[in-house]
């Protein structure tokens, strides 16, 4: 859609093994409008983090991404070659990785690692406006300005994790990939770094694409949330509205199986295990799983469609009509 | 804090030079017999040029561990003449100290050394690194299995292929010795030029054995290094192959390069030794070898001892330089 | 090799042929990514071979000085020549090439048992032992191992003897192996295996025999190939300087003789070749089986196929 800043299509991404190829990803598909916040959440396993990393065209053997587009702005970023997709990574779109732990290079000072990101787009630097930009940028995370001078490894987990979104956002980029930005914190830094998320991400006007597997933490955090389970979308709607009425039976049992502080009483959990990354069930991928399977589930696979304004489902229970060649416009 | 790191690593290279001057002491006397002084005596009778100095060696000997003086003072005897670096006179080369001699060969082993390890390491870092680059010189590729079959030999045995090969045969470089006979070492740039030629060969079995190594370590190390989740991330921020390589991955690298090459010392220096008595080449490798076939007890004792100290000193370096290189070490405990 | 937690986890229809299968297809297959096991164990196996023909075609006696006329090139008579004392070089060949790896071999054995051992003491047991060991090994490695070696040597009468020499190379070889187990032991992948046994009360000894061990096995045989190549290396290292016995046949006593009496300026060829190309042979071999067991000792760095 013309709105749309960032367009996914049918994106297909695999892992080679001598057993054969584990699709991670395959054949997802949504956009990302503009100032929009999209949430991306499945058990580990469904393909989330390596839509991130796709993305980003950080995919390395045996892994490959085997089809689709990646429109951003109107470029196809898996047409592009190395050196321009280089360029468009940090001041286009940027990674906010998992593991604050370790995603910082040790042996480097804070300040120097926000600016060499810098110096390697081409933004020629005197020494004074590099500070005040470090400066600036850690004051818009929170952060104070002897933080530059410090090592990571002096720095407390969501510190570092701050100092990953000051570099995300040094070059005002459209799009902010957060791929399990707090996982590593407690509960308290993890609020804190979301809150700072969501600040730069709303004085820049970008958007952010948010992994994870934290259902509460997407429903603060996202206006629309895609539900993945092994390498495809199944739902993507509004949050508020997946969680007063989810529709696909696996966002059903997710959100059934969070504990509620009203209610008190037995945790549900999801039967079954994730389906074997080399060996999809025939049909559709949870069917083996699900309370309301029907024998069609076994052999047919559901796509993604829109059922309701701006709510799509991919499950035969919403299926109206037969998939008769027409033209699937994704979310 | 630093001070913390500081008086761990020097107070383990003390406890090591008294550890290795407390052996030696005991050692020989754990037989029941001295077998110092039992050479001395045999010296002695053998008459001829070792008698005369056996005899004057003898009456210091005694009057300084002498079986009449209790064990321990005999003890803080060695231990003082030691730290002094005092181990009196060369049974077999009397009346030349021990120390004299030890001291004019150490120049020529540390040249050797020095200069060979260091060039190893470098170009085997800087080998091993380039290799885990796709855009690697393909020539570089065919380089590596040779070399690294090369690594697996000692030192020494290359040497004596060398030796064959390119001294013999091929008559490019002498056969033995620092030097031409009927020169002696000096500042004179002709005899200068004359003792580097001497040592290409003897560098060149140490160089050509020890790059494998380097090489094959770097290359694991780099693909560790690459493994991390800094190097990914800094990928994501677009930064440039080069900045990355150099930045991002070399530098973490160095690291447990440089704590290989203060684990590798002691190998080193060991196949050195080797390679010296080889080419007759003269520096502490032949003096042990020639002492221990002299039975010059004074001798082995003053060139093991050096050597031990040498190597912690060398140790003691390189820890107390990591922490210049590696910020997370300063700050040990806090 | 399958640990407790991993044999329970097996579906129990798989049968002892088809586990057998599995293992042969896939030795097979890490054979075929890496070459270079196959390669090493070659060039052992001809070693071997070489001394098993040797001893049914010469008389080992000849490998005694004054045998027969010293330095005589090789000849139908003596394939490999004299020496100069009158031995037969080929019988010297065929007595000290065993004898050597015999050295390395139980030396080595010797060094990674004991070091395995007192690495385990130290990681289970933490504490004072843990202390003591750590420190004997730390300070142990600082020194360089030949100087002690000549040192322990020196006191000896006569040069080691063929125990002695295992004795006292073995006294450092565990060294290497104690710091290496122990630091495996204690990488986080092991503690995990570790805390999940002692929460369900196993008792230390059953943790160490039946979870530890079999997970270490791949790393002890990687030390195992190692701490033979070093004795090797240490063994010989003495012989050169002078410090073996001086009846001994060893390859390292061969090399000492030839550098004693310089055979290589005197063109005696056929006296220096084949305890160099022995030596050759024994080391690519061992340090080609060491990498080919890399990928077995380190799944990570599994080769991408």
């Amino acid at each position: 859609m013309a709105t749309d800043v960032l367009r996914v299509e049918d994106l297909r991404v695999w892992y080679h093994t001598p057993r054969g190829p584990v699709k991670a990803v395959d054949g997802v598909s949504f956009g990302l409008l503009s100032n929009e916040r999209l949430g991306l959440v499945g058990e580990s396993g469904s393909g989330k983090s390596t839509i991130a990393l796709a993305l980003m065209r950080l995919i390395r053997p045996p892994g490959r991404i085997e089809g689709g587009r990646v429109q951003l702005d109107g470029v196809n970023l898996l047409e592009i070659a190395d050196e321009p997709m280089r360029r468009l990574r940090l001041a286009a779109i940027a990674l906010v990785a998992q593991g604050a732990m370790n995603s910082l290079n040790p042996v480097v000072r804070v300040r120097e690692q926000i600016i060499d990101g810098m110096r390697d787009h081409d933004e020629k630097l005197t020494k004074q406006a590099a500070a005040a930009r470090v400066a600036s940028l850690l004051d818009q995370v929170g952060l104070k300005p002897e933080v530059a001078d410090r090592f990571p490894h002096e720095l407390s987990g969501g510190m570092k994790q701050r100092v990953c979104i000051a570099i995300a956002i040094a070059l005002r980029p459209k799009v902010i990939l957060a791929d399990e930005p707090t996982s590593a914190l407690d509960v308290v830094v993890q609020r804190q770094v979301m809150e700072t998320l969501k600040r730069v991400q709303e004085q820049l006007g970008a958007s952010v694409v948010l992994v994870g597997h934290d259902m509460g933490l997407m429903a603060q955090f996202v206006h629309r949330l895609g539900v993945m389970y092994a390498g495809r979308l199944v739902e993507v709607s509004p949050v508020g509205e997946i969680f007063v009425e989810p529709l696909h039976p696996y966002t059903r049992l997710l959100i059934g199986s969070l504990p509620s502080l009203e209610e008190k009483g037995k945790f549900q959990g999801i039967p079954g295990l994730p389906p074997s990354v080399l060996e999809r069930p025939s049909g559709c991928s949870f069917h083996p799983r699900c309370p309301h399977a029907m024998p069609r589930c076994s052999v047919e696979d559901p796509q993604l469609q829109q059922v309701r304004p701006n709510r799509w489902v991919a499950c035969h229970l919403y299926d109206e009509s037969e998939s008769n060649g027409k033209v699937v416009v994704s979310p | 804090m630093r001070t913390d790191y500081l008086v761990k690593r020097v107070g383990l290279f003390v406890l090591i030079l008294w550890l290795a001057s407390t052996v030696n002491f005991i050692l020989p006397r754990l037989g029941g017999q001295d077998p110092i002084r039992a050479q001395l005596g045999a010296q002695a009778a053998m008459g001829g040029n070792s008698q005369i100095g056996a005899k004057a060696m003898i009456a210091e000997y005694d009057a300084r561990f002498g079986l009449d003086k209790p064990l321990l003072q005999q003890y803080f005897t060695y231990l003082g003449d030691t730290a002094r670096l005092e181990f009196n006179f060369s049974m077999s080369a009397y009346p030349n100290k021990v120390i004299d001699i030890v001291w004019r060969s150490m120049p020529w082993t540390i040249t050797l050394l020095g200069v060979t390890t260091l060039l190893a390491w470098t170009i085997g870092t800087v080998l091993g690194a380039i290799l885990t680059q796709a855009n690697a010189p393909r020539i570089l590729r065919y380089i590596l299995p040779p070399i690294l079959t090369l690594s697996a030999i000692p030192f020494f045995l290359l040497g004596l292929l060398l030796i064959y090969l390119l001294g013999f045969q091929l008559k490019w470089f002498p056969l033995a010795g620092g030097y031409d006979q009927g020169l002696l070492p000096a500042w004179d740039p002709k005899i200068i030029i004359n003792m580097v030629y001497h040592s290409i060969l003897p560098a060149l079995s140490i160089i050509l054995a020890s790059i494998g190594f380097w090489t094959l370590g770097m290359r694991g190390v780099m693909i560790s290094t690459q493994g991390e989740d800094y190097l990914l991330f800094a990928e994501a921020k677009g930064l440039r192959g080069r900045t990355v390589f150099l930045r991002y991955a070399i530098r973490n690298a160095l690291l447990p390069q440089l704590t290989a090459l203060a684990l590798a010392l002691g190998n080193i220096v060991a196949g050195a030794v080797l390679v010296e008595v080889i080419f007759q080449y003269p520096g502490v490798g032949s003096l042990l070898y020639q002492s221990i076939r002299a039975s010059d007890f004074s001798v082995i004792q003053g060139v093991v001892f050096i050597i031990i100290v040498s190597i912690g000193l060398a140790t003691l370096i390189l820890d107390l330089i990591y922490p210049l290189l590696d910020p997370r070490i300063s700050y040990v405990k806090r | 090799m399958a640990t407790l937690a991993q044999e329970q986890a097996l579906p129990t229809y798989e049968t002892r042929a088809s586990r057998l299968g599995v293992v042969a297809t896939g030795t097979f297959r890490y054979l075929r990514r890496n070459p270079e096991l196959i390669v090493g164990l070659c060039l052992l196996a001809a070693l071997m071979a070489f001394v098993a023909f040797g001893h049914a075609l010469v008389d080992l006696d000849k490998a005694r000085p004054l045998s027969t006329r010293p330095l005589l090139p090789p000849s139908p008579v003596l394939p490999f020549g004299s020496d100069k004392q009158g031995r037969n070089l080929l019988a010297v060949m065929v007595v000290g090439t065993p004898q050597t790896l015999e050295i390395g071999v139980l030396a080595g054995l010797i060094g990674v048992s004991v070091g395995t051992v007192l690495a385990l003491v130290s990681a289970f047991y933490r504490g004072a032992a843990d202390a003591i060991i750590r420190g004997v090994v730390d300070v142990g490695l600082t020194i360089p191992g030949l100087m002690v070696l000549i040192t322990l040597a020196m006191n000896v009468k006569g040069g080691l003897t063929i125990p002695q020499m295992i004795l006292v190379v073995a006294a450092l070889a565990w060294l290497f192996p104690a710091r290496v187990i122990r630091a495996q032991v204690l990488s986080s992948r092991e503690k995990a295996y570790i805390d999940v046994a002692r929460l369900s009360g196993m008792p230390t000894p059953a943790i160490i025999v039946k979870e530890v061990l079999p997970n270490l096995m791949p790393f002890i045989v990687a030390s195992l190939v190692g701490s033979v190549s070093a004795a090797v290396l240490a063994s010989v290292g003495l012989e050169v300087l002078g410090l073996g016995s001086f009846d001994s046949l060893t390859i390292g006593m061969t090399l000492y003789w030839v550098i004693y009496y310089a055979a290589i300026i005197n063109s005696w060829w056929w006296w220096w070749l084949p305890p160099i190309v022995i030596i050759i042979m024994l080391f690519t071999g061992l340090f080609l089986i060491a990498v080919g067991l890399d990928e077995f000792a380190n799944p990570r760095l599994r080769r991408r196929t």
